[in-house]
């Protein structure tokens, strides 16, 4: 092993991406592990933005709907980066503002939690959009045999329009989380540890560009092949009971 | 203004009673006061052209449309509707309509479940039954509508009178005291429609109380043991199918059981 690093000249490399110091390696995973939290967080909190968004903007009245319309076009017309700027330092002020104003002291924000809000509230405008479309995607018949059996509407939203509408809902989500994933990168200008970052900063200190961003590339790569299959098996479980597209026979 | 109903059965309880009901899409009179009263064991056969409010009234029956305004009694209970004709009450709307099971013209079975659970469904989460009961109550309707060995299939991989035998099972599933048919057959292959129709002829025969919207004009003349003709949103004749269909008098009827002829 040592031997095949030393001749293809990576030696020096795999002692920079070492896991504890002087390597920098650990650092790097610390850093994936908050982008990952911060996806995560975000995507969650994303899909349950969409979830209003879309029933509200699908049967809400008409002020929520131009609420609703309004809150999508922006977000998703302002570029992210300016949208982080943004929410992130407006955010915290308003709090602090809040915060001394009720006589409390300034709270010092963690880089997750806001950070989690931050891409929660992007993500959530692009979520509301694909659930919407794939709640209309739902054969309206589906959802008028519950009624007529006499499910409430929550019921009805839980046992056959959210089941029914995943298989729509999957692609599009599945794009969101990669995107959610690679946003959490945006965070590095408010100055939060996360991959960029740490790769950024090890970079730096070492001189070995080349090398930490090619590896920060490499677990970026890691994390969309590993969301890849996991979509793919969701979608396979929300799309069944239904016939294959390849098979051109229904 | 002659009984509407059928003259032997008027000593059973009454299933269903609508009393002048009316409904319009916009501008649009769809029902222009329709009274109808089924007991208990009737097989009531609704005919009329496209558009004469046949499938509307069926419709209003159990709100899936929201009349305008006029009565409707289910099994003696009176619904509470506002002035606008909509719902007053929501918990006994959902209550009514889990005892009345619609069939559908689409099926409308639930593609992301197999046909096992499409049965149970409302059972085990609206009637809350006890998941093993319902499981083997879906058996037997399965078994009774011919598709026992199709329990765990999706509806996407069956024919349509196989989908529309499941969806007359999840209809079983729920004991209705009033099952509401609408136009079962008119999404099928012709030589599917026998099958389903054998199915609807059985519950007929076993004293099911049925309101059954149909193309059919010989099966409704078979099954049912009252028929109305819809006209333009108003009731232009019924009687018994021996009547309706043999002796008809209004000059609409002659000619529309012409055209269907």
């Amino acid at each position: 092993m040592t031997n095949v690093l030393e001749l293809l000249g990576l030696a020096e490399s795999a002692e920079l991406l070492a896991l504890s110091p002087p390597g920098w390696g650990g650092n790097l995973l610390r850093g994936l592990l908050n982008s990952l939290q911060i996806a995560f967080g975000a995507f969650g909190m994303g899909l349950i933005i969409g979830l209003f968004g879309a029933y509200g903007k699908l049967y809400g009245g008409p002020v929520l709907r131009d609420l609703l319309a309004i809150y999508t076009t922006v977000i998703r017309a302002v570029p992210e980066l300016v949208l982080i700027l943004i929410l992130y330092y407006v955010g915290t002020d308003l709090i602090n503002k809040a915060a001394t104003a009720m006589g409390y002291d300034r709270v010092e924000i963690s880089g997750i939690v806001a950070g989690i809000w931050v891409l929660g509230i992007v993500q959530g405008a692009y979520a509301t959009e694909v659930l919407r479309g794939a709640i209309k995607a739902v054969p309206p018949g589906q959802i008028e045999a519950a009624r007529a059996y006499g499910m409430p509407a929550f019921m009805t939203m839980r046992r056959v329009t959210i089941p029914a509408m995943m298989s729509f809902a999957t692609p599009g989500l599945a794009n969101l989380w990669l995107i959610a994933t690679k946003d959490t990168a945006l965070l590095a200008i408010v100055g939060f540890a996360e991959l960029t970052l740490e790769t950024r900063q090890a970079a730096s200190s070492t001189r070995a560009y080349f090398t930490f961003f090619l590896a920060a590339g490499a677990l970026y790569l890691l994390v969309t092949l590993f969301s890849g299959l996991i979509f793919g098996w969701i979608e396979r479980w929300a799309r069944r009971g239904q016939p294959s597209l390849k098979g051109g026979q229904p | 203004m002659p009984d509407p109903t059928p003259s032997a059965s008027s000593a059973r309880p009454e299933a269903i009673r609508i009393s002048d009901l009316h409904k319009s899409f916009g501008s649009l009179e769809v029902l222009k006061g329709v009274s109808l009263t089924a007991r208990q064991g009737d097989v009531v056969a609704i005919i009329g052209g496209s558009g004469s409010g046949k499938s509307t009234m069926l419709r209003c029956i159990n709100f899936l449309e929201t009349p305008k305004s006029g009565e409707i009694v289910i099994g003696g209970e009176t619904v509470e509707m506002r002035a606008d004709g909509s719902p007053a009450n929501r918990k006994q709307i959902e209550r009514i309509r889990t005892r009345l099971a619609m069939v559908f013209q689409q099926f409308n079975l639930w593609t992301h479940r197999t046909l096992l659970e499409n049965v149970i469904e409302v059972p085990v989460h609206v009637l809350k039954m006890p998941r093993d009961q319902a499981v083997a109550r879906a058996h037997e309707l399965l078994a009774r509508v011919g598709l026992g060995d199709k329990a765990d299939a999706f509806p996407a991989f069956l024919s349509g009178g196989q989908q529309q035998r499941a969806a007359i099972a999840r209809a079983l599933a729920v004991d209705p005291s009033v099952m509401l048919f609408d136009e079962p057959t008119s999404a099928l292959d012709p030589e599917l429609v026998g099958e389903v129709l054998t199915v609807i002829r059985d519950l007929a025969a076993e004293g099911r109380t049925m309101l059954l919207v149909t193309h059919e004009m010989k099966f409704a003349r078979e099954v049912a043991d009252h028929v109305v003709y819809l006209f333009e949103g108003r009731i232009e004749e019924q009687g018994p199918p021996a009547e309706v269909f043999g002796n008809p008098k209004s000059e609409r009827l002659k000619q529309f059981l012409r055209s269907v002829a």
